[in-house]
């Protein structure tokens, strides 16, 4: 007889279901303000602890605290707001859109706008980033034209991808905006490429990987840490944890232990992990990060700690697998609201003030999608042309291919 | 008997089995709890428990890797990638390892293993939710390639699959889901429940693997089809009027050779419709064994028609999709040529 028990099979599950109290106890929140800030050029050795907390700056008082603070003039953490509500705004209009059947598909940020809006604050003109799907903060942020955005989402006849793309798959070199894959986590590694071209070519651009908690379990997360990791490659490596990968909780991703900054250990990468719905903190660490690569000191691994407010896509409805009142659990609250209430508690904002300003850019918006609707949406009106769909696959037109569009009589 | 959805098929046939056999385990992204993101796991958890449906990290070579794993321990695991765009990650474990595992340990180790994958067009998916890339399996030695085209055929045919010894890619049109698809995009859907083939009988049965069917008997031209393009192809003989013979497939590999030369030898005239693209698509593997074997009978060229060799576009389509004109026109130019 055997001494040992039949073995079985461990499936991780999430704390709470459809129908449970929403429960984030076992979420640990630092005090904002408790995390030190290391040297810039400091051993990863020195910080290991880093990965295991969340870096914050804006306490529960809407006060800006601790040794990753005072970073932002009065004047930039106001443009750090109105680049949040442009970005929902935008994300808002553009769902309305999809449900009204001017674009077959979309997907928003809604939570988690802090973290590519101050992202793209702390990088410099030439740097390259490698997003996923819900990054258009990095897009939004800059002065890249609303209304190119919004001819992709339509695919019309002024889309700059000439409906080539699915909506939001945007691209853009000159705003450092590498074309969007819907293949998962492929950029990730290229994103370690670019910046090895970098370093090979000798320049001082550094690039920025972009990957999600639930993509953080494919290979090519893996292959992009040990190709930063070896060649110190001047990269910033962030992972979007928003909690969730449509249904899957984060614990499928990562198992029961660790978090998802603590991966970079193995590879003797410094790895952070912050406080995602703060764009003060986020706005530190990424500055912080981005001058380390730039210096030469090689890779950083961040974790953003969010949560994805809305359902996954336009196909999905998050109902089905999580408690409705989860995201107004959520204990990080809203990156909008936070820092809303610091700047009024800083006294540069008033309630008037965002009132007015939300107002704006609604109102550009609007302006924006009624001029690019001029150009169409998916089924009415200016459309690319069939030859769009045969161009481009090759840098010049093969004989099969120029055959073929001449069968398709265009 | 029950009117069902293809979706409602495949899940009866994974419920079936795993009902049967206690070695099926289902898994796969969002396969668990949730259901699939097109539901066809719906409910197999709560049933069958989490430790044989359950969901997986996103990571497609794992799932594979696993799952040849879990097969060469006794298990039959039927796993689920959420779009075959997606399973290039997992091609090496396909390609290099479940397809040779019987060959390379002379038998002592197999791979009772399937992997379902949603695939193809007509849904504005864009490049990375439209493709169809069964030539890149039916290319392997090794592992076989299922395409079904309706709900009875998706139920015998996943039943079949799990059951078989080897290693089964078991490809679901996802257009076809919900309704019988011709191409015509601009009409109303018709639900499978008014379609005869969403009849599907309850409980245990098989629609073997490597057999094709005759979905329509004709006398001068033989269509080579399956998946969507079996709907299309009926749509275009309607159409034109052209009495065609349309062959569903079913099985791409192993491929039923018989059924094919009987009714070419026939018909004297061969159309091959995929929605693949068309260089080393799987049409030139059907046109070559035609002409080889067919070709004193033949009276005009094997004719393909096809998704062109670009991209899956969003916005062109069905500019892109091989609809029932191009079927059409690609029977009268056969009819006409001789
Ligand atoms: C290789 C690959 N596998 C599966 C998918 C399908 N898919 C699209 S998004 C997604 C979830 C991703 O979750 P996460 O990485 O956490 O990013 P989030 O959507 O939360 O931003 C999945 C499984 C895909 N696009 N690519
Ligand atoms: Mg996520």
């Amino acid at each position: 007889m055997s001494d040992y028990q039949p073995l079985k099979l461990y499936v991780p599950e999430p704390e709470v279901r459809p129908g449970d109290e929403p429960d984030f106890s076992g979420v640990d929140i630092p005090k904002a303000g408790s995390v030190r800030r290391p040297e810039i050029d400091a051993s990863p050795e020195e910080f290991r602890d880093l990965a295991y907390s969340i870096i914050r700056v804006l306490d529960r008082k809407a006060n800006a605290v601790g040794p990753w603070a005072d970073m932002l003039s009065d004047e930039e953490a106001i443009i750090g707001l109105t680049d949040m509500l442009r970005v929902r705004a935008y994300d808002a209009r553009m769902l309305m859109a999809q449900r009204q059947g001017k674009t077959s598909f979309y997907m928003q940020c809604l939570g988690e706008e802090a973290i590519a809006c101050a992202f793209r604050k702390a990088l410099s003109p030439g740097d390259m980033n490698f997003p996923t799907y819900r990054q258009q903060g990095l897009l939004t942020s800059t002065d890249y034209p609303i209304i190119d955005m919004m001819n992709q989402v339509y695919s019309n006849e002024s889309d700059p991808l000439k409906g080539r793309q699915l909506p939001i798959m945007y691209s853009s070199k000159e705003y450092g905006f590498f074309s969007v894959s819907g293949n998962l986590a492929t950029q990730f590694v290229q994103a370690v490429g670019w910046a090895m071209a970098s370093a090979i070519k000798g320049d001082t651009k550094i690039a920025a990987g972009w990957i999600g908690d639930g993509s953080t379990a494919e290979s090519d997360f893996h292959s992009s840490m040990v190709f930063a990791s070896t060649y110190r490659a001047p990269v910033v490596l962030n992972i979007v944890n928003n909690q969730w990968a449509i249904s899957t909780f984060q614990g499928i991703a990562k198992g029961d232990s660790a978090t998802f900054a603590a991966r970079g250990h193995g590879f003797g990468m410094p790895s952070l992990r912050v406080d995602g719905n703060d764009y003060l903190a986020v706005y530190a660490v990424a500055k912080w990060a981005i001058e380390r690569a730039r210096r030469n000191l090689g890779p950083t691994l961040i974790e953003y700690v969010t949560y994805r407010s809305g359902p996954h896509s336009t196909s999905d409805d998050p109902s089905a697998y999580r408690p409705k009142e989860e995201s107004d659990a959520w204990p990080l609250g809203d990156p909008i609201e936070r820092l809303k209430n610091h700047l009024i508690a800083r006294d540069a904002w008033s309630e008037d003030r965002h009132v007015q300003t939300k107002a704006r850019l609604e109102s550009e918006i609007l302006q924006a999608q009624k001029e690019a609707e001029k150009h169409g949406t998916l089924h009415s009106g200016g459309a690319p042309s069939t030859r769009d769909m045969f161009e481009g696959v090759y840098k010049e037109m093969p004989e099969h291919l120029r055959r073929q569009r001449q069968e398709a009589g265009v | 008997m029950a009117r069902m959805t293809m979706i409602e098929a495949i899940r009866d046939a994974m419920d079936v089995v795993m009902s049967v056999n206690e070695n099926v385990v289902v898994f796969g992204e969002d396969v668990g709890y949730f259901g699939g993101v097109f539901r066809c796991t719906q409910s197999l958890q709560e049933k069958h428990g989490k430790h044989r449906c359950f969901d997986a990290p996103i990571n497609e070579s794992g799932i594979v890797g696993t799952a040849i794993g879990m097969a060469v321990n006794g298990l039959r695991p039927c796993v689920e990638i959420q779009f075959a765009d997606y399973m290039y990650p997992a091609y090496d474990q396909i390609s290099q390892e479940a397809s040779r595992i019987r060959y390379r340990s002379n038998g002592e180790f197999t791979v009772p293993m399937t992997v379902r994958m949603p695939t193809g067009g007509g849904i504005f998916g864009g490049q990375t939710h439209s493709q169809s890339p069964e030539a890149l399996f039916t290319h392997i030695c090794g592992i076989k390639t299922v395409v079904p085209s309706n709900p009875y055929d998706a139920k015998g045919l996943l039943i079949a699959a799990i059951e078989d010894d080897d290693p089964v890619i078991f490809l679901e049109p996802k257009r076809l889901y919900n309704g019988p698809f011709d191409g015509h995009h601009d009409r109303p859907i018709i639900p499978w429940s008014k379609h005869p083939l969403g009849e599907t009988p309850d409980g245990h049965y098989t629609v073997p693997l490597g057999k094709a069917v005759i979905r329509r008997v004709g006398q001068d031209v033989t269509v080579l089809a399956y998946g969507t393009m079996v709907h299309v192809a009926e749509a275009a003989t309607e159409e034109t009027g052209v009495d065609a013979e349309i062959i569903d497939l079913r099985t791409l590999a192993p491929l039923d050779l018989d059924t094919i030369e009987e009714s070419v030898r026939k018909t004297g005239r061969c159309v091959v419709v995929h929605e693949a693209t068309r260089t080393s698509g799987y049409g030139a593997e059907l046109s070559a064994i035609v002409q080889e074997n067919c070709f004193y009978a033949l009276e005009a060229p094997v004719t393909r028609v096809t998704g062109w060799d670009t991209p899956y576009p969003h916005a062109q389509e069905w500019a892109y999709f091989p609809g029932p004109a191009r079927v059409g026109a690609a029977l009268k130019r056969v009819m006409e040529a001789s």
